[in-house]
């Protein structure tokens, strides 16, 4: 603290007034900084840490007329769906998870193949237009995204049409409950494959030269020294990433999954996430689904801790350290 | 993380950290190439680009297409039309529920992105001094990306805050990004801080040093946030879809839900024409059209700056 305090006159001063008026006066000092960022302070206090509060209404009996303040407490009573077995929520909580495992198994090694093979290529242009491209995608909503694919593999789609058009069989891929878990992880591939490219090829520019040329000056062959180097290298991002990745893992797209809710129905369809919304929202549950979306946090957070932990036993460091 | 950190100093040097190190050419302890290992990875990238392609481009000739031509497709997409006519942007352009859902979009992006930019800034800036109070604030900001709050909780205070069914429900619950803060944050602190010093010598508040210094040198980084945001604003369709309740204040994302993904029947009396309509599907596409077009205008000029304002989130973050 008192090093921050210019001159010896303001120090003594300010010593003498004691810890209150020092902060006072490190505030007057500094009045037009704080002030230039109260407004962002504000807007996250507001936004980000009432709701945070707002999260009471778990423990409440909330009814909109009555508003936080009024409404009863009830203990655990919103949490009953969590041991009286309620099949809705059973089933939105069994397919959060195996979307939330496809998701993680298939879709999210895809951009460390698709960096390895743009790395590869040698003309520094054409790598540059394909990365462009396969951008793209990641900047379009999911609305946008999912009207695309309807129209590429509706019933009607161009994918149908075509099929119809040279007397091949149709296949209906939209609203088939069997295939909708499909139908998500390859949006998700489609519109975020590219855009996760970025910081692995980043990471790939990175990599020491003169290992390949050991490597190579060792009689290691190209896949020889994908494995020994190029992978190893990347080892650290990945597994960063992917804790990263765990601590969402239960927001399996909310978006995108309560766009394409219709034609499916609910039982192929409903996640924590759209459970929370149709119950809550729509079905004026309140109290109950905010309980459902506070033990998805908390779930979320005890995975990246988790994961955390684990990658402290394979000696990696994780997200934070130890 | 260090490979990270790595990467980026190098990005610093080089100004363009996409490029690699050196344009390549194949090292001469590289031996040449597999030509078939060669073709299976061309081919392999040339299916994964036609396939981003095919859906704009199909989108595309649909919305230009005549009565004729998708009635020659089964009433399906068509990849090709011989008669491009603009009938079906005539039509949603000249009036009703999509061109006042296009204002209405192009309303909140721009208000949004501007706030959101001044906001993110100045909340960056801040902490980016040692100055009073920006320590604990920067705890918040952390504990913002750490914790997120549920729907029902957001939805509650937007609701107390008597936002609901007010465009402004659509912009202040997300004006601040706890995420970019940290970003522009770790770009500010890069900055020279001998600049700032002379600057202060010389007599320049806080804030001239914002405006005169900081700002001016941090384009870069400004561009990256500003595009993010603006996208997220113009593809909000979450908070929309929440927090709008009246038809008519419908920004671009629900009219999208509605007529293009819910396919809903596009009436004369909702566009400005009503003698003759183009058909539904030209229609539908149009509309996906303008909905894209406005990210297409903005990418190739923001692009540039992806890599490096994405890395440096990446080894603050």
């Amino acid at each position: 603290m008192r090093e921050a305090i210019s001159t010896g006159d303001v120090e003594d001063a300010a010593l003498q007034r004691g810890r209150f008026s020092r902060t006072m006066r490190r505030l007057s000092r500094d009045k037009l900084l704080v002030g230039i960022g109260l407004p962002g302070a504000i807007v996250i206090i507001l936004f980000h840490y009432l709701p945070l509060l707002g999260n009471v209404i778990a423990f409440q009996d909330y009814q909109p007329y009555l508003g936080i303040t009024e409404a009863p407490f009830v203990g655990l009573t919103n949490f009953s769906f969590l041991w009286d077995g309620n099949p809705a929520f059973l089933n939105a909580l069994v397919n959060t998870l195996i979307l939330t495992v496809i998701q993680t198994v298939l879709v999210f090694p895809v951009p460390l193949f698709l960096a390895l093979l743009l790395n590869s290529l040698a003309g520094e242009k054409l790598k540059r237009l394909l990365q462009s491209i396969l951008y793209l995608p990641h900047f379009l909503s999911w609305v946008i995204v999912v009207a695309l694919f309807q129209q590429m593999l509706g019933n009607a789609g161009m994918l149908n049409t075509f099929l119809i058009n040279h007397g091949l069989p149709q296949i209906h891929i939209i609203g088939v409950p069997d295939l909708f878990k499909g139908l998500l992880t390859t949006q998700a591939i489609w519109k975020d494959a590219g855009w996760g490219t970025i910081i692995f090829l980043a990471a790939l520019s990175q990599v020491d030269q003169q290992l390949y040329e050991a490597a190579a000056v060792d009689g290691a062959g190209p896949w020889r020294r994908l494995w020994h180097i190029t992978l190893p290298s990347l080892k650290g991002l990945f597994i960063l990433l992917l804790i990263l990745r765990l601590g969402n893992s239960l927001s399996v797209g909310f978006e995108q999954i309560i766009l394409q809710q219709g034609p499916v129905g609910l039982e192929a369809s409903e996640v924590l996430d759209t459970w929370v919304y149709n119950n809550g929202i729509i079905g004026g549950n309140w109290g109950m689904s905010a309980a459902a979306g506070l033990v998805k946090s908390v779930i979320g957070i005890l995975l990246v801790i988790g994961a955390n932990k684990l990658a402290h036993v394979f000696g990696e460091r994780g997200v934070y350290e130890k | 993380m260090t490979t990270l950190e790595a990467a980026e100093h190098e990005a610093e040097a080089k100004g363009t950290p996409q490029s690699t190190v050196k344009t390549r050419k194949r090292p001469v302890w590289m031996e040449r190439p597999n030509p078939l290992v060669q073709v299976v990875k061309a081919i392999a990238l040339f299916i994964s680009v036609i396939l981003v392609i095919i859906p704009f481009w199909s989108v595309l000739a649909t919305s230009l297409a005549d009565q004729k031509t998708i009635n020659k497709s089964a009433g399906g997409m068509v990849m090709w039309t011989s008669s491009p006519s603009l009938n079906a942007y005539k039509a949603i352009l000249s009036g009703g529920v999509v061109t006042r859902a296009m204002i209405i979009s192009i309303g909140i992006t721009v208000v949004g992105t501007l706030l959101s930019l001044a906001t993110t800034a100045g909340l960056a800036y801040w902490l980016s001094r040692k100055s009073f109070g920006s320590k604990p604030m920067l705890l918040l900001l952390l504990g913002a990306v750490l914790f997120t709050p549920g729907l029902i909780p957001s939805y509650l205070v937007v609701k107390e805050f008597n936002l609901l069914d007010s465009w402004w429900s659509l912009i202040l619950p997300v004006m601040v990004n706890a995420f970019n803060v940290i970003v522009m944050r770790a770009f500010f602190q890069e900055l020279p801080q001998e600049l700032f010093e002379s600057a202060e010598i010389d007599g320049a508040s806080s804030f001239t040093i914002l405006t005169r210094i900081v700002l001016p040198l941090s384009k870069a980084v400004l561009a990256v946030i500003g595009l993010f945001y603006a996208v997220a604003y113009w593809n909000a369709f979450f908070n929309a879809l929440l927090y709008i309740q009246t038809t008519d204040k419908w920004p671009m994302a629900l009219v999208l839900r509605t007529f293009v993904v819910n396919q809903t029947t596009i009436g004369g009396d909702q566009v400005g024409m009503s003698e003759v309509m183009p058909p539904q599907l030209p229609l539908q596409m149009a509309i996906l059209v303008v909905a894209i077009v406005p990210i297409l205008i903005v990418y190739p000029f923001l692009q540039r700056h992806f890599a490096k304002g994405v890395m440096i989130g990446a080894v603050k973050g």
